[in-house]
């Protein structure tokens, strides 16, 4: 459970060779039924061949959790004679599950719009719509509307500043996951800046998987659609004709 | 403490679900019906996706509807063959709903139509039954028996049949449009129909009150238990973590239900029933009338 995972990657920098050394406390979160959210604690170094120069300006650290990508359909309501109906839709095919992104300090001041682009960072370029099934004009109002409603259900969220950053070398961030997950691969990403250039990145993946039960009975819903149906039946059976025995004994 | 659903693949509390379950219970004990109409809603609230609502729910009336099921046959107060025709009209029902469910579920427009349904109906019903019950309420003041017409259009279509344990001689066409009718309302709006069936067979079929409740809760049970068996085959929405939790808030709320109902006299019941229907029908009119304050809404897809 706590497997310890360490990484290592190196990434050619222009005049110092800095390569990241980073680890988590967890690489797997099992989703159990009593499961409350988890967090991880994600830390690392910083490895140089030789010193920093005098010079050269402070370090910065982002470090991201991605959730799996789903194909969501954002659907917008207009008032139509009277009454308040979905009309136009937008189906979104690239919108992660959930996102956390933590840094050193704000997202814009540490890297620059470009190596955002590059390496994909910021909740801006999150959720991307290909394709040309829509039937709107307005494709990016609904795009927002995904990060702006997956922000207030507290699965996208930005926090600069949160990532702990200690002599240049040795940071550290902890990051909660909720308990509304969703089963999969989730990409964790640590980057790191210097002059709002990216000079390192390094990718790693936390595993979610349902466990127990909860795993149980999701693979049963969708390979035994029939007996799960009728178990599920039988137990809705039982359990009515229970309590009519029940009500009985109360009576006497 | 939270707990996890494995199909609906969101975290809930365990105290609401159980509390939630406890007081449909409670309701549907007191009342004679499934509860669904008030469960579905508030599900729904809590942040149950829809889809997953409407699957589980019908499991869980099954449940609910075979414990008093059972009561009324110690009784004596089922009438198995209204029961039965009733019930073939209300399979091909059940099967239309699902595929309508599905058919609407791909257009986006289900929460709209389960929302407009809702508001019919329970508006409808909930509308005549206050209406009706004021009348038997004032009736009684007056010391007068209200007489009820025993025969209607009903009574004279052809394909007559005799049901002796509710004493009547009538076409078996209605019976099985209205079977057809709840079937379709049980798929599409995760319902057992009961508010619907109960006032269906009392002023249209003209049965005895005393064999309404048990012959309808027998056809439900069918019909619903056939629903959550297509909503589980077909579109995997039957979340057995979240039946289970209400089912067991639901059977201890329904003893305490059924002992405060047999306090009660009959216009009494039926008109606080007809309130609650009537407050949930216009909560669900002012969300589509009134302005949101979200315009858009997710949904995932498979």
């Amino acid at each position: 459970m706590r497997a310890v995972l360490v990484l290592l990657m190196m990434l050619a920098t222009p005049s110092i060779g800095e390569e990241i050394v980073a680890s988590m406390n967890q690489s797997q979160v099992s989703i159990t039924a009593d499961f409350q959210g988890s967090e991880i604690f994600i830390f690392g170094a910083v490895r140089r061949d030789e010193p920093l120069p005098d010079d050269a300006s402070p370090l910065q650290v982002i470090i991201m959790v991605t959730g799996p990508v789903r194909t969501v359909i954002v659907r917008k309501k207009e008032r139509r004679w009277g009454i308040w109906v979905n009309t136009e839709s937008v189906q979104v095919d690239a919108a992660p599950s959930h996102y956390t992104i933590a840094a050193t300090g704000p997202l814009d001041e540490i890297l620059s719009a470009t190596d955002q682009l590059r390496y994909n960072i910021g909740l801006d370029r999150l959720v991307r719509t290909v394709g040309e099934v829509n039937d709107t004009n307005d494709v990016p109002a609904f795009n927002e509307a995904v990060v702006r409603l997956r922000q207030r259900a507290g699965l996208y969220s930005e926090q600069d500043g949160l990532v702990d950053l200690q002599q240049e070398t040795l940071f550290s961030t902890a990051i909660a996951l909720p308990a509304d997950l969703v089963e999969g691969d989730y990409t964790v990403r640590i980057l790191l800046a210097r002059d709002r250039t990216a000079i390192g990145v390094v990718d790693s993946v936390i595993a979610v998987r349902k466990a127990g039960l909860e795993r149980w009975i999701y693979t049963m819903a969708h390979e035994q659609p029939l007996l799960y149906g009728i178990l599920a039946l039988l137990v809705a059976l039982f359990a009515g004709w229970s309590a009519s025995e029940i009500f009985r004994l109360f009576r006497r | 403490m939270q707990i996890y659903l494995p199909i609906a693949e969101v975290s809930v509390n365990l105290f609401t679900l159980l509390g939630l379950g406890g007081l449909v219970g409670l309701l549907s004990g007191m009342f004679g019906v499934g509860g669904g109409f008030l469960m579905t809603p508030l599900l729904f609230f809590i942040g149950i996706p829809p889809a997953v609502a409407v699957g589980t729910q019908a499991n869980q009336i099954v449940a609910s509807s075979f414990s008093g099921l059972l009561a009324h046959i110690q009784r004596r107060t089922v009438d198995f063959r209204m029961g039965l025709v009733l019930l073939s009209g209300g399979l091909v029902g059940s099967a239309m709903g699902v595929q309508l469910f599905k058919y609407l579920t791909a257009l986006g427009q289900v929460e709209l139509m389960v929302t407009l349904f809702y508001v019919v109906f329970l508006g409808a019903i909930g509308g005549l039954m206050f209406f009706e019950s004021l009348r038997a309420i004032r009736a009684t003041r007056g010391g007068k028996v209200p007489a009820r017409k025993r025969h209607n259009w009903v009574h004279r279509m052809p394909l007559r049949m005799r049901f002796r344990v509710s004493n009547l001689y009538i076409s078996v066409i209605p019976i099985i449009i209205i079977g057809v009718l709840v079937g379709v309302l049980a798929a599409v709006m995760g319902v057992g129909g009961g508010f619907i069936m109960l006032p269906a067979m009392i002023y249209i079929l003209g049965m005895p009150t005393k064999v309404v409740v048990g012959t309808s809760l027998f056809q439900i049970i069918f019909v619903t238990a056939a629903t959550s068996i297509m909503h589980a085959v077909e579109n995997q929405t039957v979340d057995a973590m979240l039946a289970l939790i209400l089912l067991i808030g639901g059977v201890i709320g329904a003893q305490f239900g059924t002992r405060i109902g047999i306090r009660m006299k009959a216009e009494q019941l039926r008109i606080l029933l007809a309130i609650l229907v009537l407050v949930v029908s216009f909560k669900l009119a002012a969300d589509l009338i009134l302005t949101p304050s979200e315009l858009y809404t997710l949904s995932e897809v498979n």
